[in-house]
């Protein structure tokens, strides 16, 4: 996270974020560079003048009325804050003038009204990414006592993910699954699984009738071989065109991602994928307080709530940061290959280039990136 | 400013008249109101729970609600059987029938869009598919289509008749310069809420068994089978219990209609049949669990194995003249089709869209306890609030409801 100071009970109506000088010149966050130290240390007063000027800034010389009401906005927006006032501004009044309740709960409903009614992620800037990221972040502190970051991190140029899974390696351990559901924060109780491991007859071929995706033997069981399926984040998905409100999308690195938030949870979404690739939360997701991976990103595997879809996401909070999704990482038999399809010399172009690959379903169109392939 | 006066004159009349009724009509809107009480106690639960207290999962993920809806929209488009002959071929016969038509299309999607909510994983978070305020996928979803040409047909269905009565009510004429264009609209604007609702499956290249050319099409032959079949029975039920005059030539000709569509819809089906079966390929699977179950699960086989004799003998007894003009057996005959297109176009269809599963995994659906509690719920709705528009209707169709100066 950043050192961003900034408290919470502004209604940052569009209001571009002023730049706090907490960084420091290098660019960095943390960490030595040469030139901290040539700054002279900040005495208490200095430091509770820079403080109040990051967090409320210009407000001071304004009174609540202008703050409130002297702010850039287009009509949409306009439209859309009164109707929020509308429908639950009763509520968000009483409570944050209730002089019983104290700052943290006035803060909590001021989170939770901003989160209610704030946009599709999609559609948001970068400037409003961050707003409801740090808001997240904060709504957690302030509900369980512990932080996480979450990161709003956006596609980077030149970068097209790629998958491939080789069949002849995979003997059905599940190490992935495991992997996946400790790091994308999968609802405990229904065991939701983005990974199906598929167990095939030998001499069956790729019979998916016949196979078991639920076995609970030890593997890898006499004349079988395994194949594991998950959301192949297609180039031309039809799970996209069929939401009536935009809350999935391919990003621009070929990720198709879920805005957990702007989900209406109608499912259609769920019908219209060919491969089995969306989950839903029938109840509410609960992962134990330990368990929760608390390296999270906006898009990924931040927690959910009840009746929103979701799915694999090849851990775009691992993907974008540099790193292979869990699922790759915990397989033991290095079955999973992943990488940027745009690199030349990524392991993954070198497979697709070298390897008889195929990928499922061809005939519908959907442009998987996710290819299957034998040694 | 008269205007204003006059509907509030009509919204106390009608009020009034709502109100008071015989011992069986309070009945009947007392139970209606236990069950949609009940309903709501359920959804009351669901939203609780989440939607794990239906029986759906990830792999059936419609089920009850998606279902009803689908025939519900058949039932509302059926209204255009009586709209397009009587505004627009200027058929008296149908003068009578045609308010009710239009009662039931307002009920019935009225019913449609407390499905569809009732469905949702989210209903705090509705307005994001209000245009303007949130974002409408449109044109790429069916479903945003399937938003406006609902809530499109809603709006001509409520305005058609209530123009028309509220000439009546101060005892004018309507003029039909100005319900004629609508009335017109509203006859593409049936087929078209019936085929977006079709199209809503149809374009799924992931589901085969909705995945076929045929699946619009059908969807119109059973909705003008199954919506003026129920016609008929409200009719049937009108004409015994209020003064309202339906004559039995209305009838005969809105049967007629329902005669023709259930022809058409069995021969589609026989096509369907002759598709799946004659030469039987991995895309029929989904029909082959429907009617003869995959791997031993059969949940959906005494249903389907009810609606398709019912279908063929209610076609056959609807066919031949001497009989379908017998009106104890046309009214058998209309029940039974309406009952035998429910199951079929209801959980006959979405069901087996979702089994077996892209991967081939059969795993079954049973809706549970709160589920069925409400539909029902909503059910009982549609009929209240059809209650409620055909009484006021009646009352001012008889003369009984006018404007006093």
């Amino acid at each position: 996270m950043s050192s961003d100071n900034k408290k919470w009970f502004s209604l940052n109506l569009n209001r571009k974020k002023k730049e706090s000088s907490g960084t420091c010149g290098c660019g960095k966050t943390s960490g030595g560079c040469g030139s901290y130290s040539e700054h002279p240390q900040m005495t208490d007063e200095e430091f509770a003048e820079a403080a109040i000027n990051a967090s409320i800034g210009e407000e001071r010389t304004k009174d609540g009325f202008d703050q409130v009401f002297d702010v850039k906005m287009d009509r949409r927006s306009a439209f859309k804050k009164l109707t929020a006032s509308l429908l639950i501004g009763a509520g968000a009044v009483s409570t944050s003038c209730s002089v019983i309740s104290g700052d943290e709960s006035k803060e909590k409903a001021q989170i939770d009204w901003e989160e209610q009614f704030k946009g599709n992620y999609k559609l948001m800037d970068d400037d409003e990414k961050k707003g409801t990221v740090e808001r997240l972040m904060r709504s957690y502190e302030l509900r369980t006592g512990k932080n996480i970051s979450m990161s709003s991190k956006n596609a980077e140029d030149d970068v097209l993910f790629g998958y491939a899974f080789n069949i002849s390696k995979c003997q059905g351990y599940m190490d992935c699954v495991n992997a996946c559901v400790e790091e994308n924060n999968q609802d405990r109780n229904s065991q939701m699984q983005y990974i199906r491991i598929h167990e095939m007859k030998d001499g069956k071929g790729f019979n998916f009738n016949e196979a078991d995706d639920n076995y609970y033997h030890e593997v890898p069981a006499e004349g079988h071989f395994y194949m594991g399926t998950q959301c192949f984040h297609c180039d031309n998905p039809p799970c996209v065109e069929v939401c009536p409100v935009q809350a999935t999308w391919r990003e621009d690195d070929g990720l198709v991602v879920v805005d957990y938030d702007w989900c209406v949870g109608c499912r259609y979404c769920m019908a219209a994928c060919p491969y089995d690739g969306r989950r839903f939360n029938w109840s509410k997701p609960e992962v134990p307080e330990t368990e929760i991976n608390k390296n999270q990103h906006y898009l990924g595997n931040r927690m959910r709530k009840k009746g929103v879809v979701e799915k694999c996401t090849f851990c775009v909070q691992r993907s974008r940061a540099g790193k292979n999704p869990a699922c790759v990482e915990a397989c033991p038999t290095g079955a999973r290959i992943f990488g940027n399809l745009l690199d030349p010399n990524s392991t993954i172009r070198w497979v697709l280039e070298n390897k008889k690959v195929f990928r499922l379903k061809e005939d519908l169109g959907t442009e998987p990136k996710f290819w299957y392939f034998m040694d | 400013m008269r205007r204003l006066k006059v509907f509030k004159s009509l919204v106390i009349d009608s009020v009034d008249a709502i109100t008071q009724g015989s011992k069986k009509y309070h009945i009947w809107m007392a139970f209606l109101t236990f069950m949609m009480l009940m309903g709501m106690y359920c959804y009351s639960i669901q939203l609780d729970q989440g939607l794990s207290a239906t029986g759906m999962t990830d792999r059936v993920s419609w089920g009850l609600y998606i279902s009803n809806f689908t025939f519900l929209v058949g039932v509302a488009a059926a209204a255009v059987m009586l709209v397009m002959p009587t505004y627009v071929l200027k058929d008296i016969d149908f003068k009578q029938a045609v308010l009710i038509g239009e009662g039931l299309a307002v009920a019935a999607l009225i019913m449609c869009l407390a499905f569809v909510i009732a469905d949702m994983g989210g209903p705090s978070v509705l307005w994001h598919m209000i245009p303007g305020i949130g974002v409408f996928n449109f044109p790429n979803s069916m479903l945003t289509w399937d938003v406006l040409v609902l809530n499109g047909y809603l709006f001509l269905n409520i305005t058609i008749p209530f123009y028309i009565l509220f000439r009546h009510y101060q005892g004018k004429e309507s003029k039909a310069s100005v319900y004629v264009p609508g009335a017109i609209l509203s006859v593409f604007w049936a087929v078209g809420i019936h085929l977006v609702t079709a199209f809503l499956y149809q374009g799924l290249q992931a589901r085969p068994f909705w995945n076929n050319a045929l699946l619009g099409p059908r969807f119109l032959a059973s909705a003008f089978a199954a919506g003026p079949a129920l016609i008929i029975l409200v009719l049937a039920i009108i004409r015994t219990y209020t003064a309202f005059k339906i004559d039995d030539k209305t009838i005969k000709k809105i049967a007629m209609v329902v005669t023709v569509a259930a022809q058409i819809n069995l021969i589609m089906l026989i096509s369907e049949l002759f598709k799946e079966f004659y030469a039987p390929t991995h895309h029929s699977e989904s029909a082959y669990y429907l009617f003869f179950g995959l791997h031993g699960k059969t949940a959906l086989l005494p249903w389907i194995w009810t609606a398709i004799p019912l279908n063929v003998l209610a076609t056959v007894l609807l066919t031949f003249h001497k009989l379908r003009n017998n009106f104890r057996v046309l009214f058998f005959s209309c029940f039974i089709l309406f009952v035998a297109i429910w199951i079929e176009k209801g959980f006959g269809l979405i069901v087996p869209g979702f089994i077996p599963g892209p991967y081939g995994k059969i795993a079954e659906y049973t809706p549970t306890g709160i589920e069925i509690g409400v539909t029902l719920g909503i059910w009982a709705m549609g009929a209240f609030v059809f209650t409620i528009l055909a009484k006021t209707a009646i009352g001012i169709e008889l003369g009984k409801l006018r404007y006093k100066k």
